[in-house]
């Protein structure tokens, strides 16, 4: 489904991916681990098309055709999805009629006529019960004034009605409590199917308890430096990342 | 009477312009209005950065360009030409007017006989006409409005008796040509009588781009006790034109006025005037401003609320959405009298910067001398930033629908509030060219 090859990227003109490689299958979870500053959330913005990152080397197949090629909005039509890190608040927009709007362009791209109104709404109770999202949020203001977990409840909603191919969770875990990461897991694993892929960006073991992973990448300095299983996570969990730094310069000096 | 061609208009009205004597009305009726209109001219003097008023419009600008103050008459505007300012599916009565001057052949007027619709020009004897012209008291202090009295061409005039209404809407066209350079000068006076209701919806339409046409125009507004009149002025015409609109309203008890002020792209200046004058308690006002203002486009509202009774109610909400390289000003002026005890006055101005290069001014002036009274302001500015772009693209919102998005949401207190959907479906429609850049006038 997605193939990412030899990929390097800047911004500003500082170097943070540096030649990042990565096989994601359809029917696959991918989570992400890593230190702070490692390239997690560029990956993520390079792959959902944020203008500032310049790619400078590499290429990302996804489904066939060229990624990098496209618009932000054609690679979420595409049915690429990232639920940021930190998603941005909009003032004056209600969260339904966002909502509305996207599905409708996505289906314009695909040659679909505009949902019926009928047919929006029964989707969005639908989603919005899988989800356990509070329904007095859909009609306020984007984000306005939402808390950080009810932010991150948001996207996870989003992902459920726009029902992505491929979807990139951004620390999604961070900021929910211990019922709302239950729940917000739950959600995930119902989205999960075998046309489906994820990759997860996390830096606690804990939600990966709940959604179990096919594969555990750790990204440092720009590029992943060891993948394992589910198991890699909790080593991870109890060892840090420094002996896999020492790793990566044995293998230099090498 | 034209300035010379190597001098600046500004100069010209400034030194040594001659007086109305020349100008031909019906039996001269409305010459001494004229004559004093022209001395109060002389002795306001033109506006300079310096005057208060003016501080953030530099009006000499606009002026400094040879423009004739006598244009031609011109008459031959056909239907196809009326495009631009026909509302789709709207059904009305309308008026079209070119350059100030009424064309019936090209209107289709109400035949109620509790309602004048004519040329002031043809109405010169009439006693509403003599009483009320040129003599709101907010325009005596306007300079333009004492050059427009002075001179102006010819305007509508509109009279609705005891009681008078219509079944629908008069829209008013607005065709403003020239061939070349014009200070055009239409001055319009709409007086509704006792418990007269009407409903006013006014577009514009430039014709042609190779001459400046500058509109200096007046609207006054009467409004007798228990009177009400819904006002909606669209100003959306081509790039090469220059606006500055007076409209000042005066309203006697009991009455309502509700006022809506679109200024849409692209005239390269739109300065309004707007003002009200509470002369009898009970009233209602509602002001409703939206303007959306791209590329170099500059547009201010000056509007002022003259509560000079007690019991009145104003609310007034403006909106702007300013993008590319454009300039927005906002004064809200709210003045209660002393004896103007129980106001509800109330003010808001929001706008929406879309771009890092578009800017506005904003600012409320209170100015209260009761103390028994409800009165409110503000104002905020918020920047439309690259990182909500971004988000809605990532959702699969392109790049002018995410636009359009953000700008109807900001702009729907001010359209909902339009209650002729064939009206708001046109503004919404306009709103959304706009803003992607679908038309650029
Ligand atoms: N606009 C920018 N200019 C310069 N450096 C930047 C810019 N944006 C990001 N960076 C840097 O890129 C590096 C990678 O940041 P990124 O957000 O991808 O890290 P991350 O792995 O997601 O970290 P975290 O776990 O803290 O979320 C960091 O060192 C960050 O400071
Ligand atoms: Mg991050």
């Amino acid at each position: 489904m997605l193939t990412i090859k030899n990929l390097h990227a800047e911004v500003d003109g500082k170097k943070i991916l540096k030649g990042l490689n990565l096989e994601i299958k359809a029917g696959e979870m991918h989570a992400i681990m890593g230190p702070n500053g490692a390239g997690k959330s560029s990956l993520a913005s390079v792959l959902a098309g944020r203008e500032n990152y310049t790619v400078t080397e590499g290429e990302v197949i996804f489904d066939g055709k060229n990624l990098l090629d496209m618009s932000p909005e054609d690679r979420a039509r595409e049915g690429l999805f990232l639920a940021f890190q930190y998603p941005v608040e909009i003032p004056g927009v209600s969260n339904l009629n966002f909502l509305k709007t996207a599905l409708n362009e996505i289906r314009t791209y695909h040659n679909l006529p505009a949902m019926e109104a009928k047919e929006f709404l029964k989707l969005t109770k639908e989603k919005q019960q899988m989800m356990d999202f509070n329904a007095n949020l859909m009609n306020r203001s984007l984000n306005e004034g939402f808390s950080g977990g009810e932010k991150k409840r948001n996207e996870v909603f989003q992902m459920a009605m726009l029902d992505p191919k491929f979807a990139i969770l951004d620390e999604t875990d961070s900021g929910l409590d211990i019922d709302a990461l239950r729940i917000v897991a739950n959600g995930v694993n119902k989205l999960r199917g075998a046309d489906k892929a994820f990759m997860v960006i996390t830096h606690y073991q804990r939600l990966l308890d709940y959604i179990v992973p096919d594969f555990v990448h750790v990204l440092a300095d720009g590029v992943i430096v060891k993948t394992g299983n589910k198991d890699l996570a909790l080593e991870l969990e109890e060892k840090g990342y420094d002996w896999l730094k020492e790793d990566v310069h044995q293998k230099e000096s090498v | 009477m034209t300035s010379d061609i190597n001098k600046s208009f500004y100069d010209f009205i400034s030194n040594g312009m001659p007086g109305p004597e020349q100008q031909t009305d019906v039996n001269n009726a409305i010459l001494p209005a004229r004559k004093a209109a022209f001395s109060r001219f002389r002795s306001l003097g033109l506006p300079t950065l310096k005057t208060e008023e003016w501080r953030y419009t530099n009006i000499q600008r606009y002026l400094k360009d040879a423009f004739t103050l006598a244009e031609e008459e011109q008459s031959t505007v056909t239907a196809e030409q009326l495009k631009g300012a026909s509302i789709p599916k709207l059904d009305s009565y309308t008026a079209v007017l070119v350059n100030g001057r009424l064309q019936p052949a090209l209107s289709q007027l109400p035949a109620d006989g509790k309602i004048t619709i004519s040329k002031i020009s043809d109405a010169a004897g009439n006693a509403q006409l003599q009483a009320w012209f040129d003599k709101h008291p907010h325009l005596q202090k306007q300079p333009f409005a004492a050059l427009n009295a002075a001179f102006f061409a010819d305007g509508l005039f509109i009279e609705a008796g005891v009681n008078a209404s219509l079944d629908k809407p008069l829209h008013i066209i607005h065709v403003y040509t020239a061939a070349a350079n014009a200070f055009i000068q239409p001055h319009h006076l709409v007086v509704l009588h006792k418990s007269a209701t009407l409903e006013i919806i006014e577009t514009a339409v430039g014709l042609n781009e190779a001459a400046i046409a500058f509109v200096n125009s007046v609207t006054e507004v009467v409004l007798e006790e228990n009177a009400e009149l819904w006002h909606y002025n669209v100003q959306s015409t081509i790039k090469n034109s220059r606006h500055i609109y007076h409209t000042s309203a005066l309203q006697k008890a009991d009455s309502r006025y509700h006022h809506f002020n679109f200024t849409l792209p692209a005239a390269e200046l739109t300065r309004n005037n707007l003002s009200v004058a509470l002369t009898g308690s009970n009233t209602e006002t509602n002001l409703h401003g939206l303007f959306l203002a791209t590329e170099q486009q500059h547009v201010d509202n000056h509007t002022f609320v003259d509560h000079q009774v007690a019991h009145c109610n104003s609310n007034e909400l403006y909106k702007g959405v300013l993008l590319d390289n454009a300039k927005g000003v906002f004064t809200g002026k709210i003045m209660v009298h002393q004896d103007a005890q129980k106001t509800n006055a109330f003010q808001q101005n929001n706008n929406l910067l879309m771009s890092e290069k578009a800017n506005i001014n904003s600012q409320p002036q209170l100015e209260i001398y009761a103390d028994d009274v409800k009165c409110s302001h503000g104002f905020t500015v918020g920047r439309f930033s690259e990182e909500a772009l971004f988000y809605l693209r990532s959702r699969g919102i392109g790049e002018e629908a995410a636009k359009t998005l953000m700008v109807n949401a900001f702009a729907f207190d001010i359209t909902d509030q339009v209650h002729i959907p064939a009206l708001q479906e046109f503004l919404s429609d306009k709103i959304r060219r706009y803003v992607t850049g679908a038309i650029n006038n």
